[in-house]
């Protein structure tokens, strides 16, 4: 890329949760190896838009600035993807930043992700493991499971997934890709397991597993390359046995 | 099942889609086909089927009540999609929409082939044989609706064929989908076939 002096963001902003969105471009002196955070860093020093007119900082949520946390996430040219790691040498120009459209503006570039710890309470993605007295060590878990099994860890709820998902949006209650995949991590511990069919009837509430409709782009932008629809077909076949078990079954606690 | 009706509904749709309503289809297109080998041959085959016992207990709980609850479950999971294609372009993601936009025209033609054909029966307007069909289908426009309706049919089938195997948790593994994609293509072109080469039959005599 050749060398440039400016840098021009075109953004996508909101005074608050029910203002009107407006557009206000920025152009910023470039630096070497800048990423997006690093250019709304330098708006914010000098809140003035490329018409040169004083405005306000632009607003944005981050946390981690390695791609763990997945607080930062927004619309880059289009694209759901994590601010802090967006480079700005390898975007086309101008930058577009909006914020995320499934989920509700705060303020600017920040937005509300709580459906997706609502989505983690509704599966129950945690292991109970709190007790009055100490329950001793717990059972091993495979090597080989464990390596599939972290791969589903790492995932940070940046909620990339659910901005892709044509089945996530205002109109339908599905709960999105994540808080699957997250069932399946917690279902594959070995302790976790015990609760396995409170995780699998948690998906199988209303706007669970469902709701997917395999258009499968989650799998593709997930960020932290999560096979999340692995999970997903493979929580279909448990909650499938699940929901057998439920009806036909005698055992009710498992 | 109470507590997770929504579910249940969800599974029984995906269910129905594949049986009866899809072995249906085939059923169907391939007792058509029987008019490529001459008139008299369909006419034995439809009137075999016509004739079959209890033919409108069948009809319901094979074909109309399936279909109903399909198609009506259908539209609302239609209008709750939000079709994003032109951001993620995707081969998957097309196939979510073409599976909504082929079940909405599959929806069209089966009502208007049902009205056309089986209602005007059951009415006493029409008689089942291989002239009802052939005096459809050489109105050029009607074939070629019946071209686009019976396609878009059998596209939905197969490719729900593909989502079925993901929803019963059959195909997990993304070697295993990519393969299931293969085997529906067959499907497609297979069943298509079938279709198209009656409606030739009917439309052109040949």
């Amino acid at each position: 890329m050749a060398e440039q002096s400016t840098v021009t963001f075109i953004i996508t902003r909101q005074g608050g949760p029910d203002s009107t969105p407006y557009e206000e471009t920025f152009e910023i002196p470039y630096r070497k190896n800048m990423n997006v955070i690093s250019g709304l860093m330098e708006i914010r020093q000098n809140p003035v838009n490329a018409k040169g007119e004083k405005s306000t900082p632009v607003m944005w949520d981050m946390n981690c600035l390695e791609e763990v946390c997945g607080a930062c996430s927004m619309v880059i040219n289009g694209t759901a993807r994590q601010s802090c790691a967006a480079l700005v040498d390898q975007l086309e120009q101008p930058i577009r930043l909006e914020p995320m459209s499934t989920f509700p503006v705060i303020r600017d570039l920040i937005v509300d992700r709580d459906r997706m710890f609502d989505a983690l309470k509704q599966v129950k993605a945690w292991i109970p493991i709190d007790g009055t007295h100490d329950l001793g060590p717990g059972p091993r878990m495979p090597e080989k499971k464990r390596q599939w099994a972290y791969e589903l860890s790492k995932c940070m709820t940046c909620g990339v997934c659910l901005e892709a998902c044509p089945n996530v949006n205002d109109k339908s209650n599905f709960i999105g890709p994540a808080a699957i995949s997250q069932a399946r991590l917690f279902n594959a511990h070995p302790t976790g397991e015990m609760n396995q069919s409170d995780r699998l009837n948690g998906l199988m509430e209303d706007g669970g597993i469902d709701g997917c409709g395999n258009s499968q782009n989650c799998v593709q932008v997930c960020p932290k390359g999560i096979p999340l629809t692995t999970s997903i077909a493979a929580m279909n076949r448990a909650t499938n046995i699940q929901a057998f078990k439920n009806f036909f079954g005698s055992d009710n606690a498992h | 099942m109470a507590e997770h009706r929504e579910f249940f509904y969800r599974r029984l749709h995906s269910l129905l889609g594949v049986v009866p309503i899809g072995l249906f289809m085939v059923q169907h297109l391939v007792i058509n086909h029987f008019a490529v080998y001459g008139e008299e041959s369909f006419n034995r085959a439809a009137g075999f089927m016509a004739g079959l016992p209890f033919v409108l207990l069948l009809e319901i709980f094979v074909i109309y009540l399936p279909i109903l609850f399909h198609a009506i479950l259908g539209v609302y999971i239609v209008f709750v999609a939000r079709n994003n294609t032109r951001t993620y372009g995707f081969f998957r993601n097309w196939m979510f929409r073409l599976q909504r936009i082929t079940g909405i025209v599959t929806l069209v033609f089966i009502a208007w082939h049902v009205w056309e054909t089986r209602v005007q029966i059951g009415l006493g307007n029409a008689d089942l044989d291989y002239s009802l069909m052939e005096g459809i289908l050489t109105n050029p426009f009607m074939f070629w609706f019946y071209v686009i309706g019976v396609v878009s049919a059998v596209f939905h089938f197969a490719n729900g064929l593909w989502s079925f195997l993901v929803s019963w948790g059959i195909t997990q593994s993304p070697k295993s989908q990519k393969i299931a994609t293969y085997a529906v293509i067959v499907v497609f072109f297979a069943v298509s076939y079938l279709g198209v080469r009656t409606l030739i039959q009917f439309a052109y005599g040949v």
